[in-house]
C-alpha cells in the first residue's frame, strides 16, 4: 500500500497529516505538536496506562498513544480541561510515590518532573502518601528504587520484547501495585539483568538507575535544563521520524 | 499612593535556605521595601505578628508542635499564605524520616549513633514535641500560593512577591519553575 500523504485529521483546529497505521499521538508529534505523556516511548509498544496523553476524539476521550489516526476526525488536546486533568494526574503521581526532587540524582533528566514543569504544576492539592517501598541495591551496576516508580511499565515491556529476558513484572492491585524482579530471591543481583539491557536505559524517572552515574552532569546542563520537555520530545520525535521515513 | 503591604516570614522544619534566597534578591530588596514592610520575620527578629499582615511566607514543613502553633498563628494573621520551597510544599528532605518510626529515628540519633556519649533521648521540657511525621503545610492549614524549589531562586521569589504586593497573579513562568 502506498502511503497517502493527503490524509489529515484536525487537532485543535489544525490539519495534521498522517500515514496509514499511525496513531494520533505519533502523527501529532511528527507535526510538531507536543502531547504530554509518561508511559509512552515511541521506540516501544504503547501501553496507554498513564493517561496523560488523553485527547478528545470526536467528543470522546481516548489515549492518543494507542488511538489510530482516522481521516477527518476532530481531536482536541490543548484545552483547559485536559491540561487540568493532566496536572492532577501528574500531581497524584508525585504524591503517591516518594519523589524528593532536591535529593534525587535523576532531577533535571526526570520525565515526571519535566512534564510537571511543562504543565505548570506550581501547587499541591493532595496529601502526601509517604508509602513504604523497598529499594533493591543488590546489583553491582543497577539500582531499583521503588520509591520513584510510577508504574509506567516501560521496563516490563522492554525487558520482555527487546532484551528477551522478562526481568520485570508488576504484582499487586491498585495502590498496592509494585514492580517485582524475576529471580529466585526476588533481588536484581540474582536476576538476568545486566548494565547493557535496554530496560534499564529508558526509565522515565529515577526508579531504575545505573550506579556510579549520580550528579555527573552539573545543574544547568542537565537535559531539561537545556530544553523543556515539550521542545525536547518534539525534536527527538521529528528526528526519529526523519530517520525512519525520510 | 496606596498604603504599604505588610509581609511576615518564618521557617518551620526548614534550613533557612529559602530565607537566604529571599535575601539573594539583592538590590531588589530596596524596591520591595518601597512597596512593603516586614512584620514578624527572622530578618528583623520580631517574634510575633501584631494585627493582620497581607502576605505570610512560610519555609519548611511541619515537624513538631511548635511548628503547628506557628503555622496556625500565621494562617490566623495573614491574608495570603504562601508555602515557600519544597519542604513547605511536600515535606521535603525532613520528611524522609517518615519512612521510619519516630522512636527508631530518635534512637538512631541519640542512642545508637556513632560517637554518642551519655546516650539518652533529650527530654528537656523546652524542646518542642516531635510529630509522628513531617507534613507539608497544606495538610495542616489552607495555603493560598506555592513557590517550589530547593530553594526557590531569588528570581522566582521576586516574581511571586512582586506580583503579590502589586495584586497580580503570582504564576511562575516555565523558566522559573523548578523543584530542586
Amino acid at each position: 500500500m502506498s502511503p497517502d500523504s493527503k490524509k489529515t485529521f484536525r487537532l485543535d483546529g489544525r490539519e495534521i497529516p498522517f500515514r496509514e497505521g499511525q496513531t494520533v499521538f505519533d502523527a501529532a508529534m511528527a507535526a510538531g505538536v507536543y502531547i504530554p505523556h509518561l508511559c509512552h516511548n515511541p521506540d516501544f509498544e504503547p501501553h496507554s496506562s498513564c493517561r496523560l496523553c488523553t485527547v478528545i476524539v470526536n467528543g470522546r476521550p481516548f489515549a492518543s498513544c494507542t488511538q489510530p489516526a482516522v481521516a477527518g476526525q476532530d481531536v482536541r488536546s490543548d484545552t483547559p480541561e485536559l491540561n487540568e486533568m493532566r496536572r492532577d494526574l501528574t500531581d497524584m503521581l508525585l504524591v503517591e510515590g516518594n519523589h524528593y526532587c532536591p535529593a534525587c540524582e535523576k532531577s533535571g533528566s526526570c520525565r515526571l518532573q519535566a512534564t510537571a514543569y511543562a504543565l505548570g504544576l506550581q501547587d499541591s492539592h493532595f496529601p502526601q502518601l509517604f508509602p513504604h517501598r523497598d529499594v533493591d541495591a543488590s546489583h553491582p551496576d543497577i539500582i531499583l528504587d521503588r520509591d520513584r516508580c510510577i508504574l509506567c511499565g516501560l521496563c516490563v515491556r522492554i525487558s520482555r520484547s527487546v532484551d528477551k529476558k522478562n526481568v520485570f513484572t508488576m504484582t499487586g492491585r491498585g495502590i498496592a501495585t509494585t514492580i517485582v524482579v524475576d529471580s529466585p530471591s526476588g533481588l536484581l543481583a540474582d536476576s538476568k539483568v545486566s548494565r547493557d539491557d535496554e530496560a534499564v536505559q529508558h526509565c522515565p524517572v529515577g526508579a531504575l538507575m545505573m550506579k556510579g552515574e549520580a550528579f555527573k552532569v552539573p545543574i544547568g546542563q542537565r537535559p531539561y535544563d537545556r530544553a523543556p520537555i515539550n521542545e525536547d520530545s518534539v525534536a527527538r520525535f521529528r528526528a526519529r521520524e526523519a530517520a525512519l521515513h525520510g | 499612593m496606596a498604603s504599604k503591604r505588610k509581609i511576615a516570614t518564618c521557617s518551620l522544619a526548614g534550613c533557612f535556605g529559602c530565607h537566604m534566597s529571599l535575601l539573594d534578591i539583592d538590590e531588589r530588596l530596596l524596591e520591595l521595601l518601597e512597596l512593603a514592610d516586614f512584620d514578624r520575620s527572622p530578618i528583623n527578629d520580631i517574634k510575633a505578628i501584631h494585627g493582620v499582615v497581607d502576605i505570610g511566607l512560610i519555609e519548611g514543613g511541619v515537624c513538631n508542635v511548635e511548628n503547628v502553633h506557628l503555622l496556625h498563628h500565621f494562617r490566623d494573621h495573614c491574608r495570603i499564605l504562601v508555602a515557600v520551597g519544597e519542604c513547605a510544599m511536600t515535606g521535603g528532605i525532613p520528611s524522609m524520616r517518615n519512612h521510619h518510626s519516630l522512636k527508631s529515628c530518635l534512637e538512631e540519633s541519640y542512642i545508637r549513633g556513632v560517637g554518642v556519649e551519655n546516650a539518652h533521648i533529650p527530654d528537656d521540657p523546652e524542646l518542642p514535641l516531635l510529630l509522628n511525621k513531617v507534613y507539608p503545610l497544606h495538610e495542616v492549614v489552607r495555603v493560598d500560593y506555592y513557590v517550589p524549589g530547593c530553594p526557590p531562586s531569588a528570581d522566582a521569589l521576586w516574581h511571586v512577591l512582586s506580583a503579590l504586593v502589586t495584586g497580580r497573579d503570582p504564576h511562575l513562568p516555565p523558566a522559573l519553575l523548578k523543584y530542586d
